[in-house]
């Protein structure tokens, strides 16, 4: 017994020295303070329309804590309340699961689905199985070719071969002359055409290396080998906001001038970028196609309305450059860019 | 098959069958209690029960059939992996050789320009030859299985990345849907069976003739009976005479003949196949069969009891879609049913041991 109360004693005393500790310590900057002053500039609010409070189903592609999808999403949501839909999100980097989930909300007779079809054979079945059930579908970030021919009414995304074109057009700006394209996923078809299409436009001479993009130490040695062994290397373009800090930490050790440049954005790239550490962002505005399939359904239901006439809805690429960096990485800050 | 049981479980000690010739005569209650698959029984109707209150699209005749499918899908792996832990061993290759051996189907066909039923015989024998691969460096070498089938796995990542992009130039395979024999073999692995206006996949069948052959070989077979003993001691099971070497290769190979089915299935559901796909599901198999009551160190469990575990995987896995939560929360409800699961059972099991 007596040790028990001991031990309660102890606890007792490590957590009033631990609050008088984080209470005599306070930061002046960053933190949850800073992060809930950025919150309050979200925009947040009631529905905007008194349609009725329809159930829209979101599937996506996305592996477990993915920054990208949960931009998309936050998007997604903010166009929910808006538009007083209530808002379901779920997601499997697997084809097969990825497929059933889409079922499941077919099941629960949802009153529409947004889906993203990264292995559009898969996904067939399942958004047939919607058209039968009659709920409409829209597609998002990638499958912009099959979208139309599985039944989608809209496509809502960035062609991935048009973005890379961008990228091979901008170094060519800048004068480069010879480019590494990190490919990140092995087996990922929307990489595989980015650099494809990078390397279309580009003037110059353009390699691909694979790196494991689930391994950032493995990601830097990587690339840092490769710009050891070739100096001529002028400009590096990773796929992904999450690599684009790793190669320039490579390049830093390689002792490389190597410009990066990347696809995507988050909160460091924007940094980057305004500090001069980056070239130039591509950016595919994943907000926007969360916030657009929302809004779009919602249109659809209650208007019959479909954007895009039939062609893709397009939400890049927009290329970013240290002008637009300043504003961006407090948005990017805040989880909307 | 009816849409709203869940999957019946044949089980061969209840009171219905009087073929007991042992000496010792058990009630009917002790045996059922000394069963490796009680507690996923129990398990799997709560975990029913608890989907059926929380989420009411949940009892729908089609969302059972998702369910069902995704169980299916999923128990059609747990049930040889569950006879291969029995068996005392581990196969952490098992998500990827899916993947292979629909790859190997599809590309075979494509490139050869074969009937596509050919790439799909070449494929079992390649993927059962996988297995044999496994099971021979494990009975003729040192290492655990362990070591040996995490070498195959990463093995196999690579070739099915490699060999895709060498032979068909991109990361996935090419359309086989208008060669001769597809509609055949989707009839096969990847066809839908309506009754009473629900659609049930094919491999609901394939999963329950599994848990059939599983069942009968484990209990009323020589083989069951090797099996049970590697699993629990194998010098001792090599001392009165079992072929240890063989039991073994043949349990990998029952791993692989369900890749095999997994594969085909995945194949002509979709078509195409992606390369990099299965990593991860090894895990998910080996899940399922402890859910069910198999012992991690071998010599006890039952296929039942696999199937099982991949049932409450599968209603788990899609209860949580139709009761709107978070999928984020998913893993955590996995991790917290997997210990659960392993403490009920092994309570279960310490009653029958003192009860005999």
């Amino acid at each position: 017994m007596a040790r028990v109360q001991t031990g309660v004693r102890a606890v007792g005393a490590v957590l009033v020295a631990v609050l008088g500790v984080s209470l005599a310590g306070c930061s002046s900057t960053g933190g949850k303070r800073a992060e809930d002053a950025r919150k309050a500039a979200t925009a947040q609010g009631k529905a905007a329309v008194n349609t009725p409070n329809w159930t829209f189903g979101m599937v996506t592609h996305s592996g477990d804590g993915d920054t990208f999808w949960d931009i998309v999403q936050e998007g997604a949501e903010q166009a929910a309340r808006k538009d007083n839909i209530k808002f379901l999100y779920s997601h499997n980097a697997e084809a097969q699961q990825q497929a059933q989930l889409v079922d499941s909300y077919i099941d629960k007779k949802v009153d529409g689905i947004i889906v993203s079809l990264a292995k559009p054979a898969a996904m067939k079945g399942a958004l047939a199985r919607a058209k039968k059930a009659g709920i409409p579908v829209i597609t998002v970030n990638s499958g912009s070719a099959e979208s139309k021919e599985f039944g989608a009414l809209t496509h809502i995304g960035q062609d991935e071969t048009i973005a890379g074109e961008a990228v091979g057009e901008e170094l060519n700006k800048r004068g480069k002359k010879k480019a590494l394209c990190i490919l990140h996923e092995q087996g990922n078809v929307g990489h595989e055409q980015r650099c494809e299409g990078a390397k279309k436009t580009f003037d110059g001479k353009m390699q691909n290396l694979y790196v494991t993009g689930t391994n950032m130490p493995d990601v830097q040695s990587s690339i840092e080998a490769r710009l050891q062994s070739d100096k001529s290397i002028d400009s590096v373009v990773t796929l992904g906001a999450p690599f684009a800090d790793t190669a320039v930490k490579a390049a830093d050790s390689a002792g490389s001038k190597a410009e990066v440049d990347t696809f995507d954005l988050n909160e460091k790239v924007a940094a980057g970028l305004k500090d001069g550490t980056l070239g130039f962002a591509v950016d595919q505005q994943p907000y926007l196609q969360g916030y657009e399939a929302v809004d779009l359904l919602w249109l659809y239901k209650y208007n019959d309305d479909v954007l895009g006439g039939g062609k893709p809805v397009l939400t890049g690429p927009q290329i970013i450059t240290k002008d637009q960096a300043a504003k961006l990485e407090d948005y990017a800050k805040r989880g909307t860019r | 098959m009816t849409a709203t049981a869940p999957a019946p479980a044949p089980s061969p000690g209840s009171p219905g069958t009087k073929t007991d010739e042992r000496l010792l005569k058990a009630s009917p209650l002790k045996k059922l209690m000394g069963r490796p698959e009680l507690g996923s029984v129990v398990g799997a109707i709560a975990v029913f029960i608890f989907f059926a209150v929380a989420a009411d699209s949940f009892l729908q005749a089609t969302s059972l059939a998702t369910v069902l499918y995704a169980a299916s899908t999923l128990g059609i792996m747990a049930v040889p992996v569950a006879l291969l832990m029995i068996g005392g061993e581990f196969d952490l290759s098992a998500g990827v050789m899916v993947t292979t051996s629909a790859l190997i189907s599809s590309m075979f066909s494509y490139q050869m320009t074969a009937n596509v039923w050919v790439g799909v015989l070449v494929s079992l024998i390649a993927t059962l030859g996988v297995g044999v691969f496994n099971g021979v460096m494990l009975t003729r070498t040192d290492p655990p299985s362990f070591i040996i089938t995490l070498g195959t796995f990463l093995m196999l990542t690579g070739m099915n990345l490699g060999f895709t992009k060498l032979i068909s130039g991109t990361v996935s395979t090419k359309s086989i849907a208008d060669m001769e024999g597809f509609t055949s073999a989707r009839n096969v692995f990847a066809s839908t069976i309506t009754i009473g206006g629900v659609d049930f996949k094919i491999t609901i069948v394939w999963w329950l003739a599994l848990i059939a052959v599983a069942t009968w070989v484990l209990l009323r077979t020589r083989v069951g009976n090797w099996i049970f003993a590697v699993g629990g001691g194998e010098d001792a099971a090599r001392a009165v005479g079992v072929p240890v070497a063989a039991t073994k290769i043949g349990l990998y190979m029952g791993v692989a003949f369900g890749a095999w089915i997994s594969g085909q299935h995945l194949l002509f559901s979709y078509d195409v196949v992606q390369s990099g796909e299965g990593v991860g599901n090894e895990l998910v198999y080996i899940i399922a069969a402890v859910i069910g009551g198999c012992l991690i160190t071998g010599g006890y469990g039952s296929a039942v009891g696999a199937a099982v575990g991949a049932l409450i995987f599968g209603m788990v896995s899609k209860g949580i879609v139709f009761a709107e939560w978070n999928p984020d929360w998913f893993k955590f409800f996995l991790g917290v049913m997997l210990l659960l699961a392993t403490l009920l059972n092994h309570w279960v099991r310490k009653r029958a041991e003192a009860t005999k």
